[in-house]
C-alpha cells in the first residue's frame, strides 16, 4: 500500500511538473582545464540567480531550469555546444562565455535563431561591434580598458618609458595596441612593442629591458604567461612595475608569480566583490551555498542571468502569459533596465552597457585580489 | 639605441644563450643516442624531459619547506633522473620493442607510435597533476640562495650577472656530459652501445644482448633528460604538462644540426641553437628598427639552421653512418 502511495504521489508530481511549460537557461563557460576556476564562478553565479527566480516563474506557470555547459575554453568545443543548445526549443537564454575567442564564433550560431546571449566576461570589442540583436555584455571593453591603463600609468604614475609586450592573441594584441596608442597620445615613449608566444623563456625580453631601461612594462595577455614574465624579471633583478589587463585578474597570477607579484598593476572590468555596490548579500549567499568565494566573474554572471530573466518576464507578459519566441526575448533583453549588484544596467543599441566600470588594481601583497586604486565609469566608444 | 648600449648587453646575452644551450644539449643527447642505436626519432623524449621537470617540482613540494636547498636540489636531480629514466625504459619496452619484434621494416610506424606516446604522456601527467593537486601551472620555488648573483663579488665583469642557479646549470651540464663521454668511450657498456649502434645483428653474434643495450640507452638518455628538466624548471620556473614540446623540438633540431647520432655534435648543436635563439630574440627588434621583434627569433634561428644544413647536410659533426654514437 505504501509503495502504491509513493507511486501515486510520484505520478502526481510528474503530471504537475509536466503541466508547467519548461524554460531553460544555459551557462556556457570552461568547467574543465586550466581556466575552470573562472568558468565555474560563471556557472555558479548564474545558478544562484536562477534558483532565486524559480518561485517567481512557477507562479507564472513556468518550470525554469538551469543547463550548465562546458566549452573547455576552446573555440571548436564552444561552437559544438552552441549547436547543441540552439536545437533545444525550450532553451531561451545563454549566459557566457568566458573567452572572447570562443564567444565570437559561438555567438554566430546563436544569431541564426536570435537566441539571446549575455556575456559576463567577454571584453573584445568585436563581441558587440558586429551589431547583433541577440548579443549583449555586462562587462567593459578592451578598447576602453587599455586606455584606462595608459592614463593611469602616464598621468598618475608619471611613467614615460613604456615597454609593451603582448601574447599575439586577438585579446592580448588588441589590448596592448589600445594601451600603447593612448600612452603615445599622452606624451609617453613606447620604447618597444613586441609580441611573443613564448611561455617559459623570457630572457631575450628581459635583456632588451636591460638595454632600454623602461620605467614600466605592459603585458597584454593572460596570467599563465604574464605571471612567469613577472617572476623571471624579479629574479633577474629588474624592479620596474608591470601592468596588464583583466587577463592578469586571477588568483592563479599570484600562485605563479609568488612574492614577485607585489607591485603589479592591472586593469579589469569586473571589480573585486567587496567593492561592488549591493553585492554583499550575493557574496554571502554564494559562500553559504557553494562553500567558496566568488571569483572575478561570479557577480557579473549573476547580473547577466538576471538581465535575461527580466527580459524573459517582460516578453512573457507581452505575449499574454505564453512562452515567447527567442527573438521576442532578445528584443526584450535589449530593453531591460535593471539595478544589478554590479551597478545600473542599460544596454545601448549594440548591446554594450551604457556605462561600465573600469578598475585599476594594485597588488600590494601577494594575496588575491589586490587593492582597488581607481574606479572609472566609461561609455563605450561612439564609432566602430 | 646606440651601438654602445647594444653592445653593453651582448656578454649577458651570450651567457643566457649558453644556459639555454646546455639544457638543449642535454635533451638532444637522448634523441641522438636513441637514433644512434635504433635509427628511431623518439618524439616521446620531449615528454620524458617534461616528466623530469614535473618530478623535480614534486620533490620541492614535499621537501621544500625548510632544509638545505642544495640537498633538496640534489635529491630532485636524482629522483627526476630515476623517474624519467624508468619512464623512458617503460616506453621502449611497451611501445617500441613489440614493434621491433614484429620485424617491421617501415620506419614510419615507430615514428608515429612515438608521437602517440608523446600525446599519451602529456595528458597522463595532466590528469595525474589535476587529480593530485588540481594544478596546471606548476611552479619551481624561488629561493634567494639560488638567485644570488655570484659575479657581484667579482665586481660584475663586463656587466655580467650570473645567478647561483645559472652556475648550477653550467656545472651540472658539464659534469653530466663528461660522465656520458666517459661512459660511452671508456666502459664496457659504452663499447656495447657503440657496437649495437654500428650493427645490431653482428653485435648480437658477439655475445651482446641488443635488447638489454637498447634498454640501457633509453635509461641513460631518459635520465639525462630528467636532469635537464629540473635545470629547465629551475631557471625558467614555470612548468606545465605541455612544457616539453617546445624545448623538445629545439633539442631534436640541435641533434640534427650537430649530426644526428653524434654525441659531441648534439652538444655543439644545442649550444649553437641556444645562442642563435637568444641573440635573435634580443637583437632582432633593435636591428630591424622594431619591424621584426622577438617573435621572429625562431624564424631567424631556423633560417640559419637551414643554411647550415644546406652546406653540411650531415650536420656540423656528422661524418658517415658508421661513426654514429
Amino acid at each position: 500500500m505504501k509503495k502504491l502511495a509513493i507511486l501515486a504521489t510520484g505520478v502526481l508530481a510528474l503530471s504537475l511538473a509536466s503541466a508547467q511549460t519548461v524554460i531553460k537557461i544555459a551557462s556556457v563557460s570552461p568547467l574543465s582545464g586550466p581556466q575552470s576556476v573562472l568558468g565555474e564562478s560563471i556557472k555558479l553565479g548564474a545558478q544562484l540567480a536562477i534558483e532565486e527566480a524559480q518561485p517567481r516563474f512557477k507562479a507564472m506557470g513556468f518550470d525554469l531550469q538551469f543547463a550548465p555547459q562546458d566549452d573547455q575554453a576552446t573555440p571548436d568545443v564552444g561552437v559544438a555546444v552552441a549547436r547543441r543548445i540552439v536545437n533545444d526549443p525550450d532553451l531561451l537564454g545563454v549566459v557566457g562565455h568566458l573567452n572572447s575567442g570562443v564567444a565570437i564564433p559561438a555567438s554566430e550560431v546563436y544569431k541564426d535563431t536570435n537566441l539571446v546571449m549575455v556575456s559576463p566576461a567577454n571584453t573584445n570589442p568585436r563581441i558587440t561591434d558586429r551589431g547583433y540583436l541577440n548579443v549583449n555584455r555586462v562587462c567593459g571593453r578592451d578598447d576602453v580598458q587599455g586606455p584606462v591603463g595608459a592614463e593611469y600609468a602616464v598621468k598618475t604614475l608619471k611613467k614615460t618609458r613604456l615597454f609593451v609586450i603582448h601574447d599575439k592573441t586577438a585579446y592580448g594584441q588588441g589590448l596592448a595596441e589600445a594601451f600603447a596608442n593612448r600612452a603615445k597620445e599622452l606624451g609617453a615613449t613606447v620604447v618597444s612593442f613586441v609580441g611573443t608566444e613564448e611561455a617559459s623563456n623570457f630572457q631575450p625580453l628581459i635583456l632588451q629591458m636591460r638595454a632600454q631601461k623602461p620605467d614600466l612594462v605592459y603585458y597584454g595577455g593572460i596570467y599563465d604567461k604574464g605571471g612567469v614574465l613577472i617572476k623571471q624579471m624579479r629574479e633577474r633583478g629588474l624592479a620596474m612595475p608591470v601592468m596588464g589587463g583583466d587577463g592578469l585578474d586571477s588568483s592563479e597570477l599570484v600562485k605563479i608569480a609568488g612574492k614577485a607579484v607585489i607591485g603589479t598593476l592591472y586593469t579589469t572590468t569586473s571589480g573585486p566583490i567587496d567593492t561592488l555596490p549591493k553585492a554583499a548579500a550575493f557574496a554571502k549567499n554564494y559562500k553559504a551555498k557553494f562553500g567558496k568565494d566568488s571569483e572575478a566573474y561570479g557577480a557579473y554572471a549573476y547580473d547577466a542571468t538576471n538581465v535575461i530573466l527580466a527580459g524573459l518576464e517582460a516578453a512573457i507578459k507581452a505575449n499574454g502569459g505564453k512562452k515567447p519566441t527567442r527573438e521576442e526575448v532578445a528584443k526584450a533583453v535589449r530593453q531591460v533596465k535593471l539595478d544589478g549588484i554590479t551597478g545600473r544596467i542599460e544596454f545601448d543599441d549594440k548591446g554594450d552597457r551604457k556605462l561600465s566600470d573600469y578598475y585599476v588594481i594594485y597588488m600590494k601583497t601577494d594575496s588575491y585580489p589586490g587593492v582597488v586604486q581607481k574606479i572609472i565609469q566609461f561609455a563605450p566608444p561612439k564609432k566602430g | 639605441m646606440s651601438i654602445a648600449e647594444l653592445l653593453s648587453i651582448l656578454p649577458q646575452t651570450l651567457l643566457e644563450g649558453l644556459l639555454l644551450g646546455f639544457v638543449y644539449a642535454m635533451v638532444a643527447l637522448g634523441y641522438t643516442m636513441v637514433y644512434g642505436v635504433l635509427g628511431l626519432i623518439n618524439f616521446a623524449h620531449s615528454e620524458i624531459f617534461m616528466i623530469g621537470a614535473v618530478t623535480g617540482i614534486e620533490v620541492f613540494r614535499y621537501l621544500g619547506n625548510g632544509g638545505n636547498p642544495y640537498l633538496i636540489l640534489l635529491l630532485a636531480f636524482i629522483v627526476a633522473a630515476a623517474v624519467s629514466g624508468t619512464v623512458a625504459v617503460l616506453v621502449e619496452r611497451l611501445a617500441y620493442r613489440p614493434l621491433r619484434r614484429r620485424g617491421s621494416k617501415n620506419v614510419l610506424v615507430p615514428l608515429i607510435t612515438a608521437i602517440g606516446v608523446s600525446f599519451l604522456l602529456q595528458d597522463l601527467v595532466r590528469a595525474i597533476e589535476a587529480l593530485w593537486h588540481n594544478e596546471f601551472n606548476l611552479q619551481y620555488p624561488s629561493y634567494d640562495t639560488f638567485n644570488y648573483d655570484v659575479l657581484s663579488k667579482l665586481g660584475s665583469p663586463l656587466g655580467l650577472t650570473l645567478a647561483v642557479k645559472g652556475l648550477i646549470v653550467i656545472l651540472v651540464s658539464i659534469l653530466m656530459l663528461a660522465g656520458l663521454n666517459y661512459l660511452v668511450n671508456r666502459t664496457k657498456l659504452g663499447k656495447a652501445i657503440r657496437a649495437v649502434a654500428q650493427d645490431m645483428s653482428t653485435a648480437g653474434l658477439m655475445g651482446i644482448n641488443p635488447d638489454v643495450i637498447i634498454s640501457r640507452t633509453f635509461l641513460i638518455g631518459g635520465s639525462l633528460a630528467g636532469v635537464a628538466g629540473v635545470l629547465f624548471g629551475l631557471v625558467y620556473t614555470n612548468v606545465t604538462p605541455y612544457s616539453g614540446f617546445q624545448p623538445g623540438i629545439k633539442a631534436f633540431t640541435a641533434a640534427v644540426l650537430g649530426g644526428i647520432g653524434n654525441i659531441p655534435g648534439a652538444v655543439a648543436g644545442g649550444l649553437v641553437l641556444g645562442e642563435l635563439e637568444t641573440l635573435g630574440g634580443t637583437y632582432l627588434g633593435f636591428l630591424t628598427g622594431g619591424n621584426f621583434g622577438s617573435e621572429y627569433a625562431q624564424v631567424l634561428a631556423f633560417l640559419i639552421l637551414i643554411l647550415i644544413l644546406l652546406f653540411r647536410p650531415q650536420g656540423l659533426f656528422g661524418q658517415n653512418v658508421s661513426e654514429k654514437v
